[in-house]
C-alpha cells in the first residue's frame, strides 16, 4: 500500500495540519488517515473529489472495549482506492459511546448502502442520511449488536423466544 | 435513485396497485442456489421494484473470528464461498501475515498461486455452467461440473479434502506438493482447452442462452465504481482493474497475463470474461507448475509462526516443543497490536480482511470484504425493469454465494 505524499499536502492545506493525524503499520504498510468523527463526511468528500480516491473498497468498525491501552469506543474504518494509481487509505475515525452518529457516504457512493447497514446492525451505530437504515443479517426484531464486544458469543438466549414446534404441533 | 425506495414502495395511484402484484421469490428456490429471498413488485411481468431480504444463512464468522486462532479460523474461511474454498484459503493466511509483516517463501507463494488460480477456474466454470442451467442450456454444465471433478481431485491429493480444503497455513501450508500431485495440473492444463472451447461452442453462439443474457442486467462504468463492484462484474463494466496486477501479492508480478475487460456490462458480457480469465488462469497455472522453486514450503522454525513438519514432529525434540508453543494458547506466536487491511482477487473479486491484532494469536476483529454481498446490493437496480425470468440471469451472472453473502 502507498499513498502519493500530495495526498497529505493536500489534507494539510485543506484542513489544516492539527486536525487530522497519520499512522502508518510499520509491518503490513497500511497507511491510515486519523479524522475527527463530525467532519467524517467532509474528509471523505475532499478525498474522493479533490485526491482521487474514487471507489470506496469497504466500510467496517471495531469496538475496542477490552483492547488494552485504547481510549474510544468505537472505531469506524473506511478504505478508499485510487482507481487511477492504485493508492489504498484507510480513514479512521472514532466513536464514543452516547453519541454513535456519523454522516452518511451514500452521497459519495451508493456501494456505501449495505456496508453501513451491516455496521448498523452489527454495532448500532448510526448513519445520518442514510436512505434505508435497517438491520441486515440479523431479523428485524432483534435486540442487541452482535459484533459488540460485550456480546457473547453464543448470544443472550435469542433461540429461546423462538417456540419449538413440534411434528404433531405443526 | 434506484434504491433510495427499497424499503417502501414508491407512492403509487390506486389505479397502479390493482395491477401491482408482489412475488415472493425464495428463500428455498433452485434458481438462488442457496438461501436469499427477494421480494419482487411486479406488474405483468415486468418488475418494478425488488428488496432483497438476506440474512438466512447468518452464522457469526466474525465472531467466531475473534474466538479462534489464526490456523483454526482457516477452516470458517472455507465455508464463505464454499465454490473456491482455496482462494478463502490463501486470503486469510494472506491478511495474517501482512498482519505480522512474514513473507512467504518462493515455493509457498507459487503452490498458493496455483491453487488460486485452480479455485479461479472452478468457481467460474460453475457460475458459467450454472448460468447456462438457468437459462436452458443444460449441457456445459455438465461439461463445466466434470472438469470441477478433476480440480477437485487434484486438490484431494495436496489436502486430503476435496471441498473444505483448509490448506493454507500461517507462513505456509499444510502440505508440501507432490510429484503426483505437478502430474495432475499438467494433465489438467492439457485438457482443459480442450472443454473449454467445448463449452463456449455450446453457449458462445447458443439463440435461447445469449438472448437470455445479452442486454439483461445492464451495469454502467460509473455505477459499477459507485457501486463498490469489483472481479468479473466491475471488469465486464469496463473497470480494468485486477489487484493480481495492480497491488500484486504473492509472485504474480513475475508471470505475464491479461487482465481481460468488456465494456459489455451485461450479463453475457460477464459470462464471456468469465470464460477468458478461464484461459488467462490456465497460462498462469501452466507457468508456475513447470517453474515450481525447490527449497522449502514454510517459513524457518526461527520466526515460530509456522508449524514444522510431520517428520520432525515425531522424530526430534526441537520439532515436537517447536509444534507445542504453536499451538498451545499463550505460547503461540506474537502479534503486533496493529491493524491491517488486505485484500486478494478472489474468483469473485476483492476478497480482503481487516485484522486487528492484539498481542494474543487470536484476532481482535476479524472483518471480512466479501465480493458476493457488495455486488448483490447493486441488484435491485440492475433488474427493475426487466422480467421474471431475467432474475435467475442476473443472480446467475453476479455469482451471488449465499454462504459468503451472509457469513
Amino acid at each position: 500500500m502507498q499513498v502519493a505524499p500530495q495526498v497529505f499536502e493536500k489534507l494539510a492545506s485543506r484542513f489544516g495540519a492539527q486536525d487530522w493525524s497519520k499512522s502508518e503499520s510499520p509491518k503490513s504498510g497500511n497507511i491510515r488517515v486519523i479524522v475527527p468523527a463530525a467532519k467524517v463526511f467532509d474528509y471523505l468528500k475532499f478525498l474522493k473529489e479533490e485526491c482521487g480516491f474514487d471507489f470506496l473498497a469497504d466500510i467496517t468498525a471495531i469496538d475496542y472495549l477490552y483492547y488494552r491501552g485504547a481510549r474510544d469506543r468505537f472505531g469506524l474504518v473506511y478504505t478508499l482506492v485510487n482507481l487511477a494509481n492504485n493508492d489504498r487509505l484507510v480513514v479512521k475515525c472514532f466513536l464514543n459511546e452516547p453519541d454513535l452518529t456519523v454522516p452518511s457516504a451514500w452521497p459519495l457512493w451508493k456501494g456505501s448502502n449495505w456496508m453501513e447497514r451491516e455496521v448498523f446492525d452489527m454495532f448500532g451505530i448510526r448513519f445520518d442520511g442514510h436512505p434505508d437504515l435497517r438491520r441486515i443479517l440479523c431479523p428485524q426484531e432483534f435486540v442487541g449488536n452482535p459484533l459488540r464486544k460485550d456480546y457473547p458469543l453464543r448470544g443472550r438466549g435469542e433461540r429461546h423466544n423462538f417456540q419449538r414446534l413440534e411434528r404433531q404441533q405443526g | 435513485m434506484a434504491v433510495a425506495e427499497l424499503g417502501s414502495a414508491p407512492p403509487q395511484s390506486k389505479i397502479d396497485q390493482e395491477y401491482r402484484w408482489t412475488l415472493n421469490f425464495g428463500p428455498q428456490h433452485p434458481a438462488t442456489h442457496t438461501t436469499l429471498r427477494l421480494v419482487c413488485q411486479i406488474e405483468g411481468e415486468t418488475i418494478v421494484d425488488v428488496t432483497p431480504d438476506i440474512g438466512y444463512l447468518h452464522s457469526g464468522f466474525e465472531k467466531i473470528g475473534e474466538h479462534l486462532n489464526f490456523n483454526q479460523y482457516v477452516t470458517v474461511a472455507d465455508r464463505m464461498n464454499y465454490l473456491s474454498p482455496m482462494a478463502n484459503n490463501v486470503a486469510w493466511h494472506h491478511a495474517v501475515e501482512k498482519l505480522l509483516g512474514i513473507q512467504p517463501t518462493k515455493r509457498c507463494q507459487y503452490i498458493r498461486m496455483i491453487i488460486c488460480e485452480l479455485a479461479r477456474i472452478s468457481d467460474h466454470l460453475l457460475c458459467n455452467g450454472a448460468a447456462g442451467l438457468d437459462t436452458g442450456a443444460f449441457t456445459a454444465f455438465l461439461y463445466c461440473f466434470n472438469q470441477r471433478e478433476n480440480i477437485y481431485d487434484i486438490f484431494e491429493t495436496l489436502s486430503g479434502a476435496r471441498f473444505t480444503n483448509s490448506y493454507t497455513r500461517v507462513g505456509g501450508v499444510m502440505h508440501d506438493a507432490t510429484p503426483k500431485f505437478i502430474e495432475q495440473v499438467r494433465k489438467f492444463v492439457k485438457e482443459l482447452p480442450k472443454v473449454h472451447s467445448e463449452v463456449c461452442g455450446l453457449l458462445n453462439r447458443n439463440r435461447i442462452f445469449v438472448q437470455r443474457m445479452k442486454g439483461i442486467g445492464y451495469l454502467s462504468k460509473e455505477d459499477a465504481i459507485n457501486w463498490s463492484a469489483s472481479g468479473p462484474v466491475a471488469r465486464a463494466s469496463g473497470v480494468p482493474r485486477d489487484l493480481r496486477k495492480d497491488e500484486p501479492y504473492l509472485a504474480y508480478s513475475d508471470f505475464d497475463f491479461n487482465v481481460i475487460c468488456s465494456d459489455g456490462g451485461d450479463c453475457f458480457h460477464r459470462y464471456l470474461v468469465r470464460m477468458d480469465e478461464i484461459l488467462e488462469s490456465l497460462k498462469i497455472i501452466e507457468n508456475a507448475i513447470e517453474n515450481l522453486p525447490s527449497g522449502p514450503v514454510n517459513i524457518g522454525e526461527a520466526e515460530r509462526v509456522s508449524f514444522p513438519s510431520k517428520g520432525d514432529v515425531y522424530n526430534t525434540i526441537e520439532g515436537l516443543i517447536s509444534h507445542f508453543e504453536t499451538v498451545m494458547t499463550n505460547r503461540g506466536f506474537q502479534t503486533p497490536r496493529d491493524e491491517s487491511y488486505a485484500a486478494i482477487e478472489a474468483p469473485n473479486g476483492e476478497l480482503g480482511f481487516y485484522i486487528v491484532g492484539d498481542g494474543s494469536e487470536t484476532a481482535y476483529r476479524a472483518r471480512c470484504r466479501p465480493p458476493s454481498y457488495i455486488h448483490f446490493q447493486i441488484f435491485p437496480q440492475m433488474i427493475k425493469g426487466q422480467t421474471i425470468s431475467d432474475i435467475v440471469a442476473v443472480l446467475g451472472s453476479l455469482n451471488i454465494i449465499a454462504a459468503e453473502l451472509d457469513r
